[in-house]
């Protein structure tokens, strides 16, 4: 289906069940309950789940593929969080257009950057992309923030091009020549899709279970399904194979008469958009973007994400971006009064003793479980979590896999 | 006139003459090795004709023109292709795999831009791949994971993968070393069948004579850096100059 | 010209402290052939070396002075530290005065323990894997240490003062003999460039002058030959590490009093210390000194009022363009030597 072989197909249309589902999936817990805390099913964690899925997926295409580390991805990410305010500044709310000239903005900034720093390999790549990006961050923190509009004027470019530090924000006053500058009721138009608005949202009620369905999130959840399939069709290509080759063997590459060179800079390019693209998509859920998201730091983030979930695999980035934002939003939620509510029943000196113990590792803490868990994966489980799932899945099916591996014909199916 | 023409080549590294006036021609559909101790200057005159290196002075034609200032995947275009004295192929990929991956190069050149189109749609690609496995015998291991084969193995598939492309010259570097006895004569065998199938040139550097003498058509014997003669086997075999090169001038005078 | 000058100091402490962070990247990439991300922590750790002595030293117990009454007319209870009772209450408070420079004599042990345990339980797996894996490792080592260094000092940066003598300024500029008052510079930060100065030469006479050094050095040109010699580099290189921690701690004890010790500033440095070596020239101890100073002294142009007038936000940027324009032009860095990693 779609270009795809049986097993991309049913991946596909699982990545497709699960993220439709989600809101129902991620509220396994009745509200009110003790449980409830651990419920992810509302828009604002769903829509990063997706978007940051989306970042991950992309970082994956360039780091997964070729192996080439880039330490400072988050430079894309930003650039398209402020083209995306941009469009909505001065053209309209409609999220369409702002994602469009975020996925070309951070594709050319993405040129720009991957022509040079592709020149080198190995760690003096991770270095320079780093350096980019501290670059580029440092530039809109100060210099892309000065007032370009001149002394005593109060236009557009008051705050320069990103904002500074407070990050670029909407106003009342933005010209916004194909929409409206301000709602009736003067406040300022929200981002919306042909109407639809993001925030818009409705609640569902079964028993003491409340799902909320936000506009936001399947719109979010809809872009990061196209760009999952890309990614699919991509790692199938004759492209995603050279990309392998480029990680095996670029000696080898280079005399069988390929040049690396454009297929390196075309995944740098393609997942620098997919960045881009993810930033568009947190401006348009949240019309916001600060320096910030261009930090080092940023940049770490989704390569943690992608070493999480499996890097190389096509769903491991989805998963790890998952799995860490519900660390930040979840884990970091958890204080020592619900700690000690859960070990209630153990007596009151080892209650405190277990609490102590786990203290350490929740709340604000969160992080140190992050950087615990991302150690043992890069040592023990190179292929992250999908590795984990398939080593369990064998551990459980060794049985059943032995008999399938003795079945004649397997063997000889083409792989496809 | 050769299919290769060296002419005058000089490479210097800092002080050390590693080239001196390197004059070479290898004529078309033939089998030329290059022979010579070791630091004659062999490997550094290969890098030179693959566009790994460039000379200080002076010119290296293929099939009259120059490949002097083209990067190896140009050269590789032009029809030359190299194994290497370690076999490099791509490890982390199925065999199958890296056999396509010269049958695109062939078909595509250097670079294309085929990233929605799926792999497994280019039968034409995967059918030519298929016969050139079968061609030395390995396509039963089409699925293997290129990387866990034995040497002798991998050395077979790197030809195979280098003739895809039909290269109209084949350069190899020392293609049996470290192999064992069974392998090396594998190998012989192969590069002879290939030599009489093929409409293809073939220059092969090489320490063992064996091989040497198995092999070539003609040899030339390198010595520090410059081409001591050039001649037939019969003719290299009882050379004194070589003997002298090989043994030590002590050697010549007991 | 007393501008230039004033500029040149200014950025010799920074300076200072990406030489020290940077010659313990150089040693342990240079022999153990490892991209340690986690160097920044150690320089952290070093940093709270000195914030843990000097809370160690002030451990006080609680007196009632019947002398003094607080507000509500009870007898005052005051904090006495315990050192007062040991040395006098004037040693005592000397002693506490000088935390910071004393905290060197706890932290090189310290340090080297860190070092040599990190080496030994986990660097030691990765000599063999990928840049990009020990990348990735050293990074998550760097996020756990910082986070619990957070943990258990907070998230709030701890002033450590300079000892009472070194703090202030004095006049540079008249001592050497130009208009007073045109060169003010603060104690502190010359303390801190002798004391860099010192180490640096310990390391490099270390290595120039000692059995241990030349074997390091011979290990740096060329492992594998050494290993070959049937020399244990394996034990030597577990004190480089330990050796290479203890600069990294140093240089963070010594610069407390600049910048009081937060958790991240590991990871700031880290960054800066990384553009350092690569443009000083991967595995070239002098290139990672010698760029350390300068980019530092660059930095510190960079910032002056008139560059910023001309080029704003030039001193944020001018490192890491430096670093892009050496990598392009030469990749091996200022002083790197031909072939070390210079693809």
């Amino acid at each position: 289906m779609l270009g795809l072989d049986k097993k991309d197909t049913s991946l596909l249309l699982l990545v497709v069940v699960l993220t439709m589902a989600a809101p129902f999936l991620l509220n396994p817990f009745p509200e009110g309950s003790g449980m409830a805390q651990f419920n992810a099913g509302y828009p604002d964690l769903m829509q990063r789940f997706v978007i940051f899925g989306i970042f991950a997926i992309g970082f994956n295409i360039l780091f997964g593929l070729t192996g080439y580390l880039s330490f400072g991805h988050a430079a894309f990410l930003g650039v398209g969080s402020y083209a995306a305010m941009w469009m909505f500044k001065l053209f309209g709310m409609n999220v369409l257009p702002a994602l469009f000239l975020a996925v070309v903005l951070s594709g050319l900034f993405a040129m720009l950057i991957g022509y040079i720093s592709l020149r080198r390999s190995g760690i003096y790549f991770s270095i320079l992309t780093l350096a980019f990006a501290m670059m580029s961050y440092a530039l809109a923190y100060s210099v892309l923030a000065t007032d370009m509009d001149g002394p005593d004027q109060q236009g557009l470019l008051q705050k320069g091009l990103t904002g500074g530090e407070t990050g670029l924000q909407l106003t009342l006053t933005d010209p916004r020549i194909f929409g409206e500058a301000s709602t009736e009721d003067g406040n300022i138009p929200v981002p919306n899709l042909f109407g639809i608005e993001m925030r818009a949202a409705t609640d569902l009620e079964i028993g003491n279970w409340v799902f909320t369905f936000s506009a936001g999130y399947y719109f979010a959840a809809v872009v990061m399904l196209i760009s999952f399939y890309l990614s699919i069709r991509i790692f199938r290509s004759p492209f995603g194979m050279m990309l392998r080759a480029i990680k095996s063997n670029q000696q080898r590459l280079n005399y069988t008469g390929l040049n690396p060179k454009p297929y390196m800079l075309a995944a740098f390019v393609i997942s620098g958009m997919y960045a881009g693209l993810a930033g568009g998509l947190m401006a348009a859920m949240d019309p916001l973007a600060g320096p910030e998201r261009m930090f080092w730091t940023a940049s770490g983030e989704v390569v943690l994400m992608t070493i999480l979930g499996g890097v190389g695999t096509l769903i491991g980035p989805v998963l790890g971006a998952g799995a860490i934002k519900y660390m930040e939003n979840i884990l970091s939620k958890i204080n020592s009064d619900i700690l000690h509510s859960w070990f209630a029943f153990l007596p009151d000196g080892l209650e405190d003793f277990v609490v102590a113990l786990i203290y350490p590792f929740i709340g604000k803490g969160w992080h140190l479980t992050l950087g615990i868990i991302f150690m043992l994966v890069v040592i023990f489980l190179p292929g992250g979590l999908v590795e984990g799932g398939q080593r369990i899945k064998r551990l459980f099916g060794r049985g059943k896999s032995a008999e399938d591996a003795n079945k004649p014909g397997k063997a000889t199916t083409p792989a496809e | 006139m050769g299919i290769l023409e060296v002419k005058g080549v000089n490479k210097r590294f800092g002080g050390l003459q590693a080239l001196g006036d390197v004059n070479l021609s290898v004529a078309e559909n033939s089998v030329h090795a290059i022979i010579g101790p070791n630091g004659a200057g062999k490997s550094t005159l290969l890098n030179c004709l693959v566009g790994k290196l460039i000379p200080d002075t002076g010119s290296v034609m293929f099939e009259g023109q120059s490949v002097l200032g083209r990067s190896p995947h140009e050269i590789n275009q032009m029809g030359i292709s190299r194994v290497f004295q370690t076999p490099e192929i791509f490890t982390d990929l199925s065999v199958l795999e890296n056999m396509m991956i010269p049958c695109f190069a062939k078909r595509d050149g250097a670079f294309r831009m085929h990233a929605i189109e799926s792999v497994a749609a280019e039968k034409e690609i995967i059918d030519k791949a298929m016969h050139m496995l079968d061609d030395v015998n390995m396509a039963d291991k089409k699925d293997m994971h290129a990387g866990a084969m034995s040497r002798g193995d991998k050395r077979r598939l790197e030809i195979a993968m280098c003739l895809a492309q039909e290269p109209r010259l084949l350069l190899l570097d020392e293609p049996t070393a470290g192999m064992a006895r069974a392998d090396t004569n594998n190998t012989i065998d192969l590069l002879k069948r290939i030599k009489d199938e093929r409409d293809i040139t073939i220059a092969i550097i090489e320490h063992d004579m064996h091989v040497v003498f198995s092999l070539a058509e003609r040899i030339t014997v390198l010595a520090q850096g410059s081409p001591l003669v050039e001649d037939t086997p019969e003719n290299i075999k009882g050379h004194p100059k070589v003997r002298e090169a090989y043994l030590g001038e002590t050697a010549v005078a007991a | 010209m007393d501008a230039i000058i004033l500029q040149i100091l200014n950025g010799l402490d920074k300076g200072s402290a990406y030489a020290l962070i940077a010659l313990g990247l150089t040693l342990i990439f240079g022999t153990l052939g490892v991209v340690n991300f986690a160097h920044g922590a150690l320089f952290m750790i070093g940093a709270f070396c000195a914030v843990t002595l000097s809370r160690l030293l002030s451990i006080s117990h609680e007196v009632i002075d019947e002398t003094r009454t607080d507000f509500l007319g009870n007898p005052l209870k005051v904090d006495v530290p315990y050192l007062y009772d040991i040395f006098g209450e004037t040693t005592g408070a000397a002693i506490i005065d000088w935390a910071v420079p004393l905290s060197i004599l706890f932290t090189i042990p310290v340090m080297i323990l860190v070092g040599v345990v990190m080496e030994r339980g986990l660097i030691k797996h990765f000599y063999k894997r990928p840049h990009a894996d020990q990348i990735l490792v050293t990074f998550g080592l760097a996020i756990v240490l910082q986070e619990v260094i957070k943990y258990y000092y907070g998230a709030n940066p701890i002033p450590t003062p300079a000892p009472e003598a070194f703090t202030g300024s004095f006049d540079f500029g008249a001592l050497i003999g130009f208009e007073p008052n045109t060169i003010i510079y603060p104690y502190w930060r010359l303390v801190y460039f002798a004391f860099a100065a010192v180490i640096i030469a310990a390391v490099f006479a270390f290595l120039q002058f000692t059995t241990f050094g030349m074997v390091v050095r011979a290990g740096m040109a060329d492992r594998e030959t050494v290993g070959l010699l049937g020399i244990d580099i394996d034990r030597r290189f577990t004190i480089m590490f330990g050796l290479a921690a203890a600069v990294a701690g140093l240089a963070g004890v010594m610069y407390t009093p600049i910048v009081s010790p937060n958790y991240h500033m590991g990871m700031d440095f880290l960054v800066l210390s990384f553009v350092v070596v690569v443009v000083g020239g991967m595995g070239s101890l002098s290139g990672a000194v010698l760029a350390g100073f300068l980019l530092g002294i660059l930095e510190s142009f960079a910032s002056m009022a008139w560059v910023l007038d001309t080029i704003p936000g030039l001193n944020q940027i001018v490192i890491y363009l430096v670093a892009i324009i050496i990598l392009l032009v030469r990749p091996r860095g200022l002083l790197g030597r031909k072939g070390v990693m210079e693809d």
